[in-house]
């Protein structure tokens, strides 16, 4: 148990971490289908993933372009919310619901 | 050695914080879980020397994004209460699609392993502080980009505007142009009174 803590933390648990959030999120958007907030929440937990992932690499390849490319991601992924939760307020003030089943306007 | 505990002591919560957000039932439960797993993955980012995004990542996401989240779920006023039978019906697909993902990503990181060891153990950033680093090349290589972020975040925040804006009638609302365009002959009457005639 001692060896095992011993261990340097390699890149490899980071990108392990980093695909089971992104799996997570994943798993999220399908089990959640009960309002369409949940589904944000998921996107957000994959977009950290990604964050992760990025970062690990930046640093175990000392080079500073991942981490850049991170701040980008969180930018968009903070455009992305508000955006995202504007259409919600938007919608459910129209319709009452965010249910995901309720959304079927367009099937005509 | 304290490092390596250290890193499966968080990143066990951003995992344990993860599964709340996504199996909680009540949507309040579920920010605040998003916000347990963006906390300790800012702790995380840390022990990457990335300082500048690790500080970001509370700012914009604990102080922005999932109080807005917060707001959203309090205003919309969700039922919490859901059958348990809607959620398994897509439990079996989303376990499926989820082992798929599981097992192409553990292949490409336990067996297929020989890109990985390319990368050296021991890192060398040569920064004294990340923030400067960052600005370095922030705003020299990547200064289109950044503008381009600027106007994304433009876009959105117009666009965030825009859509729930909305007019009620039967509102009291100060309209500034009314007020300029206000004459003195409309507002005022002159009157002349006589002595012991007024009213």
């Amino acid at each position: 148990m001692i060896e095992f803590f011993n261990l340097p933390i390699l890149i490899n648990h980071y990108l392990i971490l980093s695909s089971l959030i992104f799996l997570l999120g994943v798993i999220g958007i399908f089990l959640n289908r009960k309002n369409v907030i949940s589904i944000l929440m998921s996107i957000e937990l994959i977009l950290l993933g990604v964050n992760i992932n990025f970062i690990a690499f930046s640093y175990f390849s000392s080079d500073l372009t991942g981490q850049i490319f991170s701040l980008f991601i969180l930018t968009v992924a903070a455009a992305e919310a508000a955006i995202g939760l504007a259409i919600l307020v938007v919608y459910f003030r129209n319709k009452g619901t965010i249910d995901v089943k309720d959304i079927n306007v367009l099937k005509g | 050695m304290y490092y390596s505990i250290l890193f499966y002591i968080f990143s066990f919560f951003v995992i344990l914080s993860s599964i709340g957000v996504i199996t909680s039932k009540n949507p309040v439960y579920c920010v605040l879980y998003l916000i347990l797993a963006f906390i300790n993955s800012a702790i995380l980012f840390l022990f990457l020397n990335a300082e500048f995004l690790a500080m970001l990542l509370i700012v914009v996401y604990v102080g922005a994004v999932a109080v807005l989240f917060l707001f959203v779920v309090m205003m919309l006023n969700i039922n919490i209460e859901e059958k348990k039978s809607k959620l398994l019906k897509f439990k079996p697909l989303s376990v499926i699609l989820g082992s798929i993902i599981l097992v192409e990503f553990l292949y490409f990181l336990i067996i297929d392993n020989s890109t990985l060891e390319k990368l050296s153990n021991t890192p060398n950033l040569e920064q004294k502080n990340n923030t400067i680093s960052l600005g370095n090349i922030l705003y020299t290589d990547f200064a289109l980009l950044f503008q381009m972020c600027g106007v994304i975040l433009l876009v959105a925040m117009i666009g965030a505007i825009v859509l729930t804006l909305r007019k009620r009638p039967g509102v009291k609302k100060q309209i500034i142009k009314n007020q300029v365009d206000t004459k003195k002959e409309d507002v005022i009457e002159v009157v002349s009174v006589k002595n012991n005639e007024g009213a």
